[in-house]
Parts: structure tokens; C-alpha cells; sequence
């Protein structure tokens, strides 16, 4: 179990964390979410020991590892841009760890040809060991990264933001392929992202982050649907935020007919498209300049620009004054 | 007047521009250099060689080999370290550092010299103290060596720092994080990374070394046989209108040069080479 407690951080005058607290199971999943300038890589960085808390302690399965580096937590650590060592080949790269090793510790070479031939299999990547990372395309290179830090048998796996430099595409994939490679593995792992879609879908339970501090810990379905603070409601996910004060997801919003006399207010229609397998409804709220976006049915007609319809709220939140941001 | 596209300058222009260009090499670089050669060639072979082969300027040769031989490894070093201290790690002074490395380019050579003679001088600061322990500094080798690491330091860390900057910490913290050694990470992923960047600033600093006037004509005090690198030997040489023998000795340390840019050339060739094929 990793757990972190009261970790505080500041780079001169700038404070990156602020007491932060956070335990994970062993064979977890964790996303930690947040805007840039939240504390995120940091929190991460310093679980690594690549950076040092100024106050608080990081337990490995109970164990203080507060001060000891990187190198000697026996974790993994994946970089945003990779890292790879481009005058090694792939397989090089991948064997580092283990050629590193003190004499007494290090395997046989053969033995770590052949574990590199194997780490290469396992991120799909057989046959491209004697190539080096400048010949390999972008997801090939987050997947040697990734088997170089497996190399080393981690007891955690850490990756900064994994998926960002890549195209949508590729990444789609890799996100569920490094899914599967997790829960094979039985790994405990932590990544960074700013990204709602990919904490949500790949995340055990998610870590919410802004301002050096947890806002949210929860599993996707709990950060979504009840989100803690008016951050976490508007950063996953997409809400309006109402004049008085509510904050109502673009789904939870219907479009209702005046005779129902259900409607709560009026919205002039600036805007209607296709988005996934809805209309999203763009509009101004009746006698105010707030913007509302709502998400209708795709099999109803959508109201049309410049019309003026009826809506009301299915289900809404209201967050403690303090907590607006 | 027809329009370019930007790139597209006319013909004319193109003509002109590179026809200036070489023509001021050709006066200013090329001319000079064969001057250099011609002159010291002029009486035939046999002047050339015995001027070349004379003890003194024999052991102007040695010295000027000498000083080079140990002033750049140290200057490599302390360039390295200086470059490292200064892209791997933040610290309180880094910005005083990254100035004083430039100190020596902007300091006139002549006064570099003559801040050794006041510090170790006879009538300079630790003067007395050392004579009293019978260390001679100036007018003597370990003054001109001082003054060559001195002259010569921001070669290697001026080449070094923008070139760590670029790369940033991310390797390093990669080799780290799998459990390498500080040593380990310097060896087998830093130094792999800047090795053409090094070898280069190396060579500058190599070629300022032998060539150094300034700072160790101050220093030196002269002495033939004992204290005169090349290019003072020359100065010596043509002040006493020895015309063969001071061309001879320049072209000695001209040839040094040209081979210095000759490596300097192949370098960045396989540098390119290199760079282009890991993007």
C-alpha cells in the first residue's frame, strides 16, 4: 500500500502542494486529474523521489521512503516525452535497469538479452529490439518506455502524462491496451492527466487536483456524478452554472412545453449540432447573458436557431460559497 | 521592377552577394594564409626546416604542446562540471555563475595576464609567500598554464550549456529512476548525449590554447628555451627581422589550426548526421 501523507511542497515562493493526504491499494489504478499548475506531476514526482516533499512522508507497504531517491524506491517511472536513451537500441534501452545493477545483483547477460526480448513481446513490439527510438513512431516509443521501466520489476508504476504527445487515434488505443497490460500485470500504478475522458475511462478511482490540492477522490462514477466542489463538477464533465447559483450538467437539462408549466426559465436558441448521439443546444438564458448548453435526445427534433423554448432542471447541485472558484 | 517571392532574390543579386562573399575571404583569410606559407617557404625547404628544427624554436614547439596538454583536459573537466552544475540542478548564485563563465571572452587577454602577475607576482599578492617557499608562478611554466585554463575556459561550457539546456533532465532522471549510479547515468547517458557538442568545444579550446598570445606574453617574461610558446617565439623571430624563421614557426602553428578546423568540419558532418537520425 503507497500512502502519502501531509505532503507539502513549494518551489520558491510558488506553493505546489498543500498538505496533501492519499493512500492506494495494492493492484490499483489511480488517475491523477487536474488542470495544469495543480500539483499533479509534482505529487507525482515525489511518490518517485525525483523531487522532494519540504514537509510530509511517502509510506511504501508501511516503510518511510520519505528520503530515499528514486533509484532506491524500485518504482517505474514513465516520461511525458519518453526519456529513451536515442544512442541505445530498443532492447538496450529496455535491458538499462538490469545492466546498471551491482555485479552480485545483476542477472547474466544472456539473461537479460532474453528478458528484453520478452519485455519487448509483451508491449508488442518483437522484432524492432535492434532499432533505435529515433526510427520508432511515437506510440512504438511510449511502449519501449513503458517496458524499460518494467524492466526493472516495479513494485509501482508512475507515468506523466503517458498519452499526451500522441495523436487521437493511437492514443485511443494505447489507453486500453495499457488497461489490459495493467490488470495482466497485477501492477499498482499512478499516471497524471489533464485529460477527464482518459482518468475516467482507464482509472480505478480518480484523484481530482487543482491548486496543490485534492478537491476529489473517488472512482469515475462518484467524481461525475457527485462531484465535491464546484471544481471538480465543471473540470469533469461539462456544467452550467446558473445565475442562481446551480450547476446542472448539459444532460440533466430537458426542453419542456410552456403548457406543462413545468419550465423554470426561458433560452433563446443561438445554436443547434450534431455531438455524439445528441443535439447539443446552445442558448442564452431569458434576461441574462448566461450561456446554457443542453444535450436533447437525438430521435426528438431539436428546437431551431432563434426560437425561445421552455427548460427545466432534472437534477442539479449547489456547492458551499467557498468553494466557487 | 519585378517582384520575388522572399528567397527568390534576382540573379544579379544572388551573383553579386556571393561574389562579395568570397572575395573577402579570399583577401582577408585565404591571402594571409598563403603569405604565411609562401613566406616561410620563400629561400626553399632547407631555411624552413632549420628554423623549425632550431632548439629554441623546438622547445617553443614542446611548450606550446605542452600547455595545450594539460590546460584543455582541465578546462574539459571544469567546463563539464560547469555545464552540469548549471542545467541539472538549481541553486542560489547559478546566474553570478553563468556570467563569470563568460568573463574570460570579455575581459581584454592582456589584462587576464596581468591579474596573475598581481596575484602571484614577485611584487603581487601571494608573491613573497611563494618565493619564500621557492614556487615560481610567473616567468615560468605554471604562469602561462594558469593563464591558457584561464583564457580558455568558456569554450567547453559555452559549447556545453546551450546544448544540456535543449536536452533537459528527463534521461538523467530516467537512467535514475532505473537504478543507475550517478556515475553510471554520466557515462553511459549524459556524456553520449553532448559527446559531439564536447569534442567540439574541446577543439576550440584546443586551438585558443596553442594559440594564446596575449595573457601569456605577460606571464611568460620570454625566456627562450624556457618560456616562449609559439606564437612569442614568432613575435621574437620577426621583432629581430628573422623573416623565414618567424613565418616558419607561424606556419607550424597555422598547420595546427588548419587541422583543428579540418576535424573541426568532419565533426559536424557526423553531427548532423547524427542529430538527423534521431528525429
Amino acid at each position: 500500500m503507497i500512502r502519502v501523507q501531509n505532503i507539502t511542497k513549494r518551489f520558491g515562493n510558488y506553493p505546489a502542494l498543500h498538505g496533501i493526504d492519499l493512500e492506494i491499494q495494492p493492484g490499483e489504478f489511480i488517475a491523477l486529474l487536474g488542470p495544469s499548475g495543480s500539483g499533479k506531476t509534482t505529487l507525482l514526482r515525489i511518490i518517485a523521489g525525483l523531487e522532494f516533499q519540504d514537509e510530509g512522508h511517502v509510506y511504501f507497504d508501511g516503510q518511510d521512503v520519505s528520503d530515499i531517491p528514486v533509484g532506491k524506491r524500485n518504482v517505474g517511472f514513465v516520461f511525458q516525452q519518453y526519456a529513451l536513451f536515442r544512442h541505445m537500441t530498443v532492447a538496450d534501452n529496455i535491458a538499462f535497469g538490469l545492466s546498471v545493477r551491482k555485479a552480485r545483483l545483476r542477472p547474466a547477460k544472456a539473461e537479460i538479452k532474453e528478458r528484453a526480448q520478452e519485455l519487448l513481446r509483451v508491449v508488442q513490439l518483437e522484432g524492432l529490439g535492434d532499432r533505435y527510438p529515433g526510427q520508432l513512431s511515437g506510440g512504438q516509443r511510449q511502449r519501449v518506455a513503458l517496458a524499460r521501466a518494467l524492466a526493472i520489476e516495479p513494485s509501482l508504476l508512475l507515468l506523466d502524462e503517458p498519452f499526451g504527445a500522441l495523436d487521437a487515434k493511437v492514443r485511443k488505443d494505447l489507453r486500453r491496451w495499457l488497461r489490459d497490460l495493467h490488470k495482466q500485470m497485477g501492477l499498482t500504478s499512478i499516471f497524471v492527466t489533464h485529460d477527464q475522458e482518459e482518468a475516467l475511462e482507464l482509472a480505478d478511482r480518480v484523484v481530482v487536483m487543482d491548486h496543490g490540492r485534492i478537491d476529489q477522490i473517488g472512482t469515475p462514477e462518484q467524481v461525475y456524478m457527485e462531484p465535491a466542489t464546484a471544481f471538480v463538477s465543471h473540470f469533469v464533465g461539462e456544467t452550467n452554472r446558473l445565475p442562481d447559483g446551480r450547476h446542472i450538467r448539459p444532460h440533466d437539462i430537458e426542453i419542456v412545453t410552456a403548457a406543462s408549466g413545468r419550465g423554470e426559465g426561458q433560452l433563446l436558441v443561438d445554436n443547434v449540432f450534431r455531438k455524439g448521439g445528441a443535439w447539443r443546444v446552445e442558448g442564452r438564458l431569458h434576461g441574462s447573458e448566461t450561456i446554457v448548453e443542453i444535450d436533447v435526445d437525438a430521435h426528438e427534433p431539436p428546437p431551431g436557431i432563434g426560437q425561445t423554448v421552455a427548460i427545466a432542471a432534472r437534477r442539479a447541485r449547489t456547492f458551499a460559497l467557498a468553494e466557487e472558484a | 521592377m519585378r517582384r520575388h517571392a522572399p528567397g527568390t532574390e534576382s540573379r544579379t543579386a544572388q551573383v553579386l552577394l556571393i561574389g562579395l562573399a568570397l572575395t573577402f575571404l579570399a583577401f582577408f583569410l585565404m591571402l594571409p594564409l598563403v603569405a604565411v606559407f609562401s613566406e616561410a617557404l620563400k629561400q626553399g625547404i632547407r631555411p624552413f626546416l632549420d628554423a623549425v628544427t632550431n632548439p629554441d624554436a623546438f622547445s617553443a614547439i614542446r611548450l606550446t604542446l605542452i600547455i595545450a596538454a594539460i590546460s584543455v583536459p582541465l578546462n574539459m573537466v571544469f567546463g563539464l562540471a560547469a555545464s552540469w552544475a548549471i542545467t541539472k540542478f538549481s541553486f542560489p548564485g547559478k546566474n553570478l555563475l553563468l556570467t563569470l563563465i563568460d568573463l574570460p571572452f570579455s575581459v581584454s587577454p592582456v589584462v587576464s595576464g596581468l591579474i596573475f602577475v598581481l596575484l602571484f607576482g614577485a611584487q603581487g599578492l601571494l608573491g613573497p609567500w611563494l618565493s619564500a617557499h621557492g614556487v615560481k608562478i610567473i616567468f615560468a611554466v605554471p604562469g602561462i598554464i594558469l593563464a591558457t585554463v584561464f583564457i580558455t575556459f568558456p569554450f567547453v561550457a559555452r559549447e556545453l550549456i546551450p546544448l544540456m539546456m535543449e536536452q533537459g533532465k528527463d534521461d538523467e532522471e530516467a537512467a535514475l529512476s532505473l537504478g543507475a549510479n550517478g556515475w553510471q547515468t554520466f557515462w553511459h547517458v549524459t556524456l553520449p548525449n553532448i559527446r559531439w557538442g564536447l569534442l567540439y568545444g574541446v577543439l576550440l579550446c584546443n586551438a585558443r590554447a596553442m594559440g594564446e598570445f596575449g595573457a601569456v606574453s605577460v606571464v611568460s617574461g620570454h625566456i627562450r628555451g624556457e618560456t616562449n610558446t609559439m606564437p612569442l617565439h614568432v613575435e621574437i623571430l620577426y621583432n629581430e627581422y628573422d623573416f623565414v624563421g618567424a613565418f616558419a614557426v607561424a606556419s607550424l602553428l597555422a598547420a595546427l589550426a588548419l587541422v583543428t578546423l579540418v576535424l573541426k568540419s568532419v565533426l559536424e558532418w557526423r553531427f548532423d548526421l547524427h542529430s538527423g537520425a534521431s528525429h
